[in-house]
């Protein structure tokens, strides 16, 4: 990890001298125990806020299109971002729907190692009981006021690594190879199966029940690097898709929407439900269209950028058995 | 068409009694026709359709459907023109893909499959449009009124 931290550092600092890039978007540590923050890098003097741990999960991708757009008019601007398998992913996915052109970007990729979940470490400490944390390799060292926890990683991971298949970027112009993967090879990830088999009533009454905590803050939205519409359905006034207030069906509504939005898109980075204040487990939605795409169109996103979205293409062969015929 | 204005008795049951208010989106050029040559033909079927009329069955948007469903509707027919027939060369193959997800997105969430329908009628193929109408009414039927989904049904508070 510090020596991968080194590395980036090294690396920028070479960018930015040499003006390949105009700005960098990498990670500072955060204000919060086990939190990083988004940093942004534009002169030399600031290289030495950035880190690179384990507890790097954002996803960074999301400032792209925002930034790219606001700096369209200067022929030469160039971003520099670092990107993890996933990140990297959605900005394959924003390159091919055109938010952002390749030669705008400088692409760090990073192989990531599996990022932890502060929540799952944190969940019986008090953080006013938190001094420091140390990393060391296989293990993370939490100290305390009295004592120090120790915590295996591989028990902290993030849902959204537990299972990742691509944690080396697909795209990218220059490449850190941290330490190995953390995640044990799982073979699949059955959260969908396991909730397609309950009876349909019993899914329903879930779905009630984890959106009913839902305040509507729309961080699942913020944090989405596809959400990038200037005006989402959510707020159009004419005509009003949905009421503003936490109605139940509106709540359900917004979600199956954004979420459908996402399909042939999501490269399940996990970043709506970290975001979540509520902790809604959004991934039972997310990764299942994410399996539907895959089965039934043998699409999985972000990994070629030549490759048309599922939804922006079609086939004469495509499967109609779930269309009526009557007899 | 005012929203509003479908509303079902609250007491029915499933049964037989029970009329479901079902919303079809039709495209103009194949299933539009099809379900006016069903009327001129004067083939007899159930009058629980409102129809709107659409340029293509790739205009719909899956908002449109989960909309009717939240407002009222018991049920939703997409029906567009055939494969390879279509008005706009290829709107009903982007369609396809888009409601093959759709269907097994609601169903996976707990609504029942038989509410959101798809089908191709064209326009020569009144009889087919009426056997559709049967069929899916019957279907729609069977699952009783959309209760579960509609506004004002209950608030987040009293959920939790």
């Amino acid at each position: 990890m510090k020596q991968a931290e080194q590395e980036i550092r090294s690396n920028i600092e070479k960018l930015l001298k040499q003006k390949k890039i105009n700005t960098f978007i990498g990670y500072e540590k955060g204000s919060l125990p086990l939190r990083t923050s988004p940093c942004f890098v534009s002169s030399e003097k600031d290289i030495s806020r950035l880190v690179w741990n384990n507890f790097c999960v954002n996803n960074l991708a999301v400032y792209l299109p925002r930034i790219v757009a606001a700096e369209k008019e200067k022929e030469s601007f160039r971003m520099g971002i670092i990107c993890k398998g996933c990140d990297s992913r959605s900005l394959v996915e924003l390159i091919k729907e055109k938010q952002l052109s390749r030669d705008q970007i400088y692409i760090i990729g990073i192989s990531c190692p599996g990022m932890l979940d502060h929540r799952k470490i944190l969940s019986d400490i008090r953080i006013d009981d938190f001094i420091d944390v140390e990393d060391a390799n296989d293990e993370i060292i939490v100290k305390l006021k009295r004592g120090e926890r120790v915590f295996r990683k591989e028990d902290c991971l993030c849902e959204a690594c537990l299972y990742c298949k691509h944690p080396v970027p697909a795209v990218y112009d220059m490449l850190i190879k941290a330490e190995q993967q953390l995640r044990q090879v799982m073979e699949r990830d059955l959260t969908v199966n396991n909730f397609a088999k309950k009876p349909r009533q019993e899914r329903w009454d879930n779905i009630e029940q984890e959106f009913s905590r839902c305040i509507r803050c729309y961080a699942c939205r913020k944090v989405c690097p596809n959400c990038y519409c200037n005006e989402c359905f959510a707020e159009q006034t004419n005509p009003s898709w949905l009421g503003i207030s936490t109605d139940l069906s509106d709540v359900i509504f917004y979600h199956i929407i954004r979420i459908f939005h996402q399909a042939g898109r999501c490269v399940d980075c996990g970043a709506c439900m970290r975001a979540c204040p509520m902790d809604i487990n959004l991934k039972l939605l997310t990764r299942m269209l994410v399996e539907e795409v895959k089965e039934r169109f043998g699409y999985e996103p972000g990994l070629v950028p030549e490759e048309l979205q599922p939804f922006a293409t079609y086939s004469t062969k495509d499967k109609q058995d779930f269309m009526v015929e009557p007899e | 068409m005012d929203l509003s204005q479908v509303k079902h008795d609250r007491g029915a049951k499933i049964n037989e009694d029970f009329e479901p208010k079902i919303l079809a989106f039709l495209c103009n050029w194949c299933s539009y026709a099809g379900a006016d040559l069903a009327g001129v033909s004067r083939f007899q079927y159930p009058t629980t359709f409102r129809v709107i009329r659409v340029p293509c069955s790739g205009r719909i948007n899956p908002i449109y459907i989960i909309k009717a469903l939240q407002n009222g509707f018991d049920g939703v027919l997409v029906s567009g023109c055939h494969p390879g027939d279509c008005h706009y060369i290829s709107g009903n193959y982007y369609a396809r893909r888009k409601f093959a997800v759709l269907k097994k997105f609601l169903e996976y969430l707990g609504i029942e499959p038989a509410r959101v329908q798809f089908s191709w009628v064209s326009a020569a193929e009144g009889a087919r449009f009426a056997r559709v109408v049967k069929q899916v009414t019957e279907d729609i039927r069977k699952c009783g009124p959309m209760t579960y989904f509609r506004k004002n049904g209950k608030s987040v508070e009293r959920m939790s």
